[in-house]
Formats: C-alpha cells, structure tokens, sequence
C-alpha cells in the first residue's frame, strides 16, 4: 500500500500545484520519483511529528493541500494534540496517511503497533476517517480526500495486502462497498480485514452460509443509509477490523445501532482484544494469536448460527 | 522621525484599558498581558506591513500570538488599531462576544489562528513561512512566544526546523518575563542561557529590553533586514509591567483588579489624575 501512496501522491503533486508532501523521516528513496518531480514541495519534517503536523496546518492555511505521512501511531498519538488544536478545530484540509497500521509492524513490538487509532480519531469533530483495504482503495481515498474541506485521516497497512478489488469500484468517502451479496449473514470490513473478511465468506460458503462483504473504508462518516438497509435485512451482522474492540468500527457501528436501530439485531464485533502483544511476533502470527485469521473468524460465525438452529 | 513618546502613550492607555477591562468583565492573565503590550504596540504602529481594514491580503505580514492566555492584550491592541470597533470590549467574554480568554479560530477581523494550547503558534509559522516561500511572497512571519511556553518540546522542533530550510522569514519574540503559572521560570524549568540556546540552535539571537519602545524598533527593524536564517527576539521583560502593585507579582497570572485598585492602576499611567 505505501508503493501505491507514493505513486498516487506523486500523480496529484503533478498536476495539482498545491500538493506538498511532508514525512516524519521514513520512507528512504520511496519519494524519489516525487522528488523528481516537485522536489520543493517535499520536506523530510525528521523525527518531530508534533512540529510537522502544525507546520501542516500552516501550509493549509496559505491554500496548500498538505500530506503528511510517517508510521500510524506517530502520525496518530504521538500529535494527537497537534491535530485535534490545529488541524480540527481550525478545520484545515490536511490529509494525514498512516502506514503499517494495526499489527502490520507486529514484529517492531507494541510501540509501532496502532489498535487504538480509529477509536482517537473519529473521537475528534471535523476528522474523516478512511480506512483502506487494498491498493486500489488507497488510490482512489488519496484522490478522494484531496476533495474534502476538512482533515482527512487515511489509515494503510504497509505492503503486499491482497488485492480486494480487481477493478475500480466507484468510491465515494462516506459510502461503503458491497464486494460479494449474500443471504445468511453480514460482514462489514474495514481496512486491511477486507480481505480475510472474503475469505471468511469463502470458507462459510462451503458450510451453505451464503455472506455479503462490505469494504466500509470510511469509518467517519459511516455509511447510515448502507448499515440501515443491512440492519433491516439481516439477523447476524458482523464487524471486522484489525483494531481495539474498544472503541474502533465495530464500536462506531453498535452506537449507530444503539441510536437508530428499533429491532434486535445480533452484532458480533471482532477486531484486537484490549491488551499489548508482549512478544515478538509476524503479522501473521499475531493474527493467530489473536483469532483473527479466516478460520477461527468462519468457526466463530458458523457457532453462532449453529446456535440459532437449536 | 518616530514619535517614541506617542507610542509610549498609546502603550500606557492599552495597559489602562486592561486593567479596566479586567476589573469590568473578570479577564485574568493581567500579569503576561502586561508584559508584551510594549512589543504588540511596537509592532502594529510601526512594524507590521498590515492594513485593519483588510488584513488577510495578500502578502500582509502575520502576527500569530502564540502565548494564547495574553489575548486580552492582543485584542485590545487590535480594537485601539482598528481592526475591530472597540466596544466589543465593554463586554469581553460575554455571550455572543467573540472576544475570550483565549482567541477562537477566525474570531475577529486579524486573527486567523487559535491558541491557548501551548508551543503551537511557532510551528504554524513555519508552514505559513515555507507557504510564502513557495509562493515567492516576502511578508514576514512574527510569533510571541511566552517564557514557559518555550517549556514545550514542540517549540524544540520548530526551533530546529527553521534554521534547516532558512526560514528568514520567522521572527520569533519570546516574552522573557521571568515567571510562569506557578512560579519562578529559574525554579520551574530554567531556560538560561537563553538567547545562547536560539543562537545554538541556529538562528539569528537578539536580546532587547522589551519595554524600552526606541530599542524594541531598531531590534524588530533589524531582525526585518536578516537574511538566510531566523530571527529570535528575547525580550526582557517584567510580569505586570506598568503598574506598580502588579510588577513582577505573579499573583496577577489569575487576580483580577478591584475597582479601587483600576484607580490607582489608571493614576500611575497617567490617565486619570
């Protein structure tokens, strides 16, 4: 996914004059091609988010449309202060991109893993938060968020995520989509669970459990129109996320039920539980660990309507 | 010729205004409003290249007051420039008046930014710097920073931020009065040698008495003329200056005056005799 941002940035710095790209000192020889071709509006802020972010409310303010990119939790909370002062309550069109979201850095321990990040952001008013499943998404969110009037929040693993998309869906910030149509249960997916969210679909199939998936990439604004119409027409809705149960997406999406949904509908949230990963692990490994793999997701699903059939 | 004299009257009428106004509407923070009224006058009569009425054009110089808790000097020094009609302050801080203890994002015509939060106005600065420089505008950016303010590591980052892309267009003025919200800033997080530490840091340090108008000139004047790096301003000054019961006493960071207390305050400044 970071390939594709520096691609897709490179693209809008090229026909759009007001692009400038800020990073928090990662990233060595990614930006080159950029670089190359607007070498004055790239500055390596080094490693001092706080100064990049404000710096970046700054370049808004005089009509620039800053980015500013560098590792989640160091884009995220590391300034969370930075963002909520002056990209937030000023409302400026700062678009921040965090790479290696979720566990996608497993193996650099828990101070570069970010499960709590969808949660902090969408708690800030004027935040648009996108969470992206594959490249594509990443293409078309960047492009997307140029557009808003606002801070806009992109959340990216890191590299060679599946492909969910095999061509460009229409993608409108605020409005989910549907990947496969089902009858039997609901998956709505955000970012890089997208794809296991297909194979989870994949591995109910073979039970006779027929799933629709949702890539909801916008985790704020949510999709109320798309979650009532899923609301109303299944029993078993389930969402997935590579993040804190506390307060991420699924969260997002049980305060939607809770305000507007009049009728019992059974909200199964699966994402990170609420603690550190205190070893060493791959991402992958940290999946296992923490059921987040196609299988034990399909196990988890299949005992829940097994249950309802008693 | 600059009439000093005038400047040092307007100063002293501001200084009046706040302490009535502070008595009136309940508006702490008179001590570190009191010691940057010699810089904001300094500025908006002789240095700032901006119009009242029309602020936000092109190419006008900034001010961004970074030390947000001294808004009531900064909006009182905007009303007396004109930027604003002056009656607002006969109800500061009431419902409906945009004037607060610390300025809101676009609250009236010549302020833009809002702090109040420490150690952000230097950073916004520099991206509205590095903006005029992509640009190719020449204005000059100016920040004030307070003495504890710069207790914040995001001044840090700035500080070593500007230098690298030679931001000449920042000047940077700290209100060296001394104290911060609980005490001594010696006994809460010593800053000396100050003006060595901007100088390390690679900016141009210059140190003033900030209450001295002549000086203040020629040192903003000067700080103008700098070419290739950033300018830092210390500026000595005292915590309540102007007023005797209120000088270097740090209970007026919060103590609002009486109305016995504005006479005196309004006799010493020569405004009432």
């Amino acid at each position: 996914m970071r390939n594709q941002f520096a691609e897709t940035v490179t693209e809008l710095a090229r026909t759009d004059e007001r692009v400038v790209l800020l990073s928090g000192d990662i990233g060595n020889r990614l930006f080159n091609a950029y670089k190359e071709i607007a070498p004055e509006r790239f500055y390596n802020c080094g490693i001092a988010e706080a100064n990049m972010i404000t710096m970046a409310a700054g370049l808004a303010l005089s009509g620039f449309k800053p980015v500013a990119y560098t590792i989640t939790p160091f884009i995220t909370t590391r300034c969370l202060e930075q963002i909520k002062v002056d990209l937030c309550y000023h409302n400026l069109p700062v678009i921040l991109v965090g790479t290696g979201s979720g566990l996608s850095y497993a193996e650099l321990g828990a101070t570069h893993h970010s499960c709590e990040d969808i949660a902090i952001m969408r708690a800030l008013p004027n935040m648009t938060v996108i969470c992206t499943a594959d490249t594509t998404e990443v293409r078309l969110a960047l492009t997307e968020a140029m557009k808003v009037d606002g801070p806009v929040y992109i959340r990216m693993g890191k590299k060679n995520e599946p492909n969910v998309h095999c061509s460009d869906p229409i993608f409108n910030i605020g409005k989910g989509i549907s990947l496969t149509e089902g009858k039997d249960i609901c998956i709505i997916a955000t970012g890089n669970m997208v794809a296991t969210a297909m194979e989870v679909s994949e591995q109910l199939l073979e039970k006779q459990i027929s799933t629709k998936v949702v890539s909801m990439h916008t985790v704020k604004p949510l999709d109320k129109a798309l979650l009532m119409n899923i609301f109303n027409e299944y029993k078993h809705v389930v969402t997935l996320e590579e993040h804190n149960v506390v307060g991420g997406f699924g969260s997002a999406v049980a305060e939607w039920y809770v305000d507007n949904c009049r009728h019992y509908v059974n909200l199964l949230r699966i994402g990170t539980p609420d603690r550190f990963i205190s070893h060493v692990v791959s991402q992958q490994d940290a999946r296992k660990k923490y059921q987040l793999l196609a299988e034990p997701i399909a196990d988890k699903i299949n005992k829940v309507l097994e249950k309802e059939k008693i | 010729m600059i009439d000093i004299y005038r400047l040092e009257k307007k100063a002293r009428q501001i200084r009046g205004q706040l302490v009535e106004t502070s008595h009136k509407c309940h508006v702490p923070h008179l001590g570190g409003c009191l010691s940057c009224v010699d810089i904001l006058v300094a500025l908006y009569w002789q240095i700032l290249k901006i119009d009242p009425e029309e602020p936000n054009k092109q190419g006008s110089d900034k001010f961004i007051l970074s030390k947000g808790h001294a808004a009531h000097a900064l909006f009182t020094t905007l009303a007396y420039k004109g930027f604003f009609d002056r009656q607002l302050l006969d109800n500061y801080g009431g419902l409906d008046n945009p004037l607060g203890e610390h300025p809101l994002p676009n609250c009236v015509s010549g302020v833009e930014i809002a702090t109040g939060s420490l150690g952000h106005g230097l950073s916004f600065a520099l991206g509205m710097a590095l903006a005029a420089k992509l640009k190719q505008q020449s204005q000059k950016f100016f920040v004030l920073m307070g003495d504890g303010e710069i207790n914040e590591g995001s001044v840090w980052e700035a500080a070593l931020f500007a230098p690298m892309h030679q931001l000449d267009n920042v000047i940077a003025i700290i209100d060296y009065n001394k104290w911060q919200a609980t005490g001594r800033s010696a006994e809460v997080m010593s800053l000396e040698s100050i003006t060595e530490k901007w100088q390390a840091f690679g900016w141009e340090a210059m140190a003033v008495d900030g209450h001295n108008m002549e000086q203040l000139l020629l040192t903003l004047k000067a700080a103008k003329k700098v070419k290739g790096k950033p300018i830092a301003i210390i500026a000595d000054t005292v915590k309540g200056k102007g007023i005797s019961f209120m000088q270097d006493d740090n209970n007026w960071h919060y103590r609002i005056p009486t109305n016995d207390e504005v006479m005196t305050a309004k006799k010493e400044l020569g405004l009432i005799k």
